[in-house]
């Protein structure tokens, strides 16, 4: 180990964690009271390989309480050593994750997740899917914590609105981007965004 | 400030309240069980909302603190400078000001922001309980939306009393799925629950959390022939002339001379300074 600790599973966590993790929480909880807004968050430097947004979500929200799934994409050895001096969440199949990370792709098959019970929906994961951007919506909600539509960018449709039409059972889903994120919890109705013509 | 834990609790104890108000938002109106922890109020004093507050304030947040929609009671005044104290918060008793509003029995009366979150004091989550005291039954009865009973408790009231007797704490139905306490609210409060900000519920010695997100449908139980009727008062307030407002009747003397007057004071004290006057205004001034 040299003093190169930026580049070390020590580093890149919140500074202040407390009053991070505050932060971080207050926009994640905006974002899945509000499905389809994006939040800017930071405080946390992950590793290569994963976004600032997914970082700082696992900092927030996991600790040894909370299993988690690596999808391929992202179990590398740094990011497993960062996440566990960091969170000390363990990591296991996907089929008894809490949470899950990943690109959309590498995180597939999505019916091994869990979706809670009938007694218990709760007991279901939070995906954090990483995405390349935002900037291209394809999808339009409506539901709670939606006004009147909102739109969204989403890796699949199809497969999101399978996961919806199980509600009150179901995934809820955070997509990160860089240091944003947007939610997508199981409540949302999914249509397709017409495209306009150009 | 390394030992120092910002808003009281730890942060593995904030993360747990936090995972379980992420997967009651997504679950509106669903009861989320948590570990809840000793706080130093009794219960009854609404630990589990201060838990929820604790796990939801950021330094810069402005805190309101209101029982039974008054700011100045002892339980609001020791919940608000609980959070002074250890969360270094702002705090204030007007409305409009506050990020975050942590309640006991009412909902303000000025039309809450989607930049605001309110946090109510919850004492019996379970709007089934008094129904079916058994915790594995009731939550077989949401499991299975079977909500009859709940329905024929209320007709009842109504062949009885030829109108539904609860007037607190009124069950409602949220996004159309789960039947939900609102908390001992007045009915009056319940449709504004349809609104633009965050609302959370705790419930400490019941360890449960629930919510519901901003411009979520919620539904006060009703039949087509005896609709849900928001009670009102059939006079303005004395100090106000507020005819819009939940009103709390006041005994004056022993003669039996009354007023009734805002329960929320906030809502009343802003309408005064705008020069707004109540049968009653000389006498009070
Ligand atoms: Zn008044």
């Amino acid at each position: 180990m040299t003093a190169q600790t930026s580049n070390s599973h020590f580093s890149g966590g919140f500074r202040d964690p407390a009053i991070q993790s505050s932060h971080v929480f207050r926009a994640a909880m905006t974002a899945m009271a509000r499905p389809g807004e994006i939040k800017p968050i930071t405080g946390a430097t992950p590793p290569e390989g994963l976004s600032i947004a997914a970082g700082c979500l696992l900092l927030t929200l996991c600790d040894p309480e909370t299993s988690l799934y690596l999808a391929p994409d992202v179990d590398h050895p740094a990011v497993r050593d960062w996440i566990t001096f960091h969170t000390g969440a363990p990591f296991v199949p996907a089929q008894d994750a809490d949470f899950a990370v990943g690109g959309w792709a590498a995180l597939t098959p999505f019916d091994r997740f869990r979706i809670g019970t009938s007694e218990y929906p709760d007991r279901s994961a939070t995906l954090i899917v990483e995405l390349p951007s935002f900037d291209a919506p394809n999808a339009e909600l409506s539901g709670p914590g939606i006004k009147t539509r909102a739109e969204i960018t989403l890796p699949d449709i199809e497969v999101l609105q399978a996961n919806a039409a199980l509600f009150p059972l179901g995934f809820d889903t955070y997509f990160t981007a860089a240091s944003d994120i947007c939610a997508l919890p199981r409540s949302s109705r999914i249509e397709p965004l017409l495209m306009k013509e150009g | 400030m390394s030992d120092y834990n910002f808003a009281y609790l730890d942060e593995q104890t904030k993360r747990m309240i936090r995972r379980a108000i992420l997967k009651g938002l997504a679950v509106p109106g669903y009861q989320v069980p948590f570990a809840s922890r000793e706080m130093p109020m009794p219960y009854g004093w609404g630990t589990g909302g201060v838990q929820v507050s604790a796990a939801t304030l950021t330094p810069e947040d402005t805190l309101k603190v209101i029982d039974q929609g008054a700011d100045d009671t002892t339980n609001a005044v020791s919940i608000r400078k609980f959070f002074e104290n250890t969360a270094g918060v702002a705090t204030t008793e007007e409305t409009e000001k506050a990020s975050v509003i942590q309640t006991r029995h009412r909902i303000p009366e000025a039309e809450l922001s989607e930049d605001q979150i309110l946090v109510y004091q919850v004492p019996i989550p379970e709007p089934l309980r008094f129904l079916e005291p058994r915790e594995t039954e009731t939550r077989k009865m949401h499991a299975l939306q079977e909500y009859g009973l709940m329905h024929v408790k209320l007709y009842e009231d109504i062949s009885q009393h030829g109108a539904i007797a609860t007037s607190y704490a009124y069950p409602v139905k949220v996004a159309g799925r789960y039947v939900t306490d609102p908390s001992p609210i007045p009915k009056f409060d319940n449709p504004k629950m349809n609104m633009a900000a965050i609302q959370l519920f705790g419930a400490g010695r019941e360890q449960r959390i629930y919510a519901v997100p901003p411009y979520t449908e919620v539904v006060s139980l009703d039949f087509e022939d005896f609709p849900f009727e928001a009670s009102k008062a059939d006079h303005p307030c004395d100090l106000c002339a507020a005819e819009d407002s939940y009103l709390d009747e006041v005994i004056l003397d022993d003669a039996g001379n009354r007023m009734f007057v805002c329960s929320d004071t906030d809502y009343c004290r802003s309408r005064r300074d705008a020069g707004h006057m109540g049968r009653l205004s000389e006498e009070a001034a």
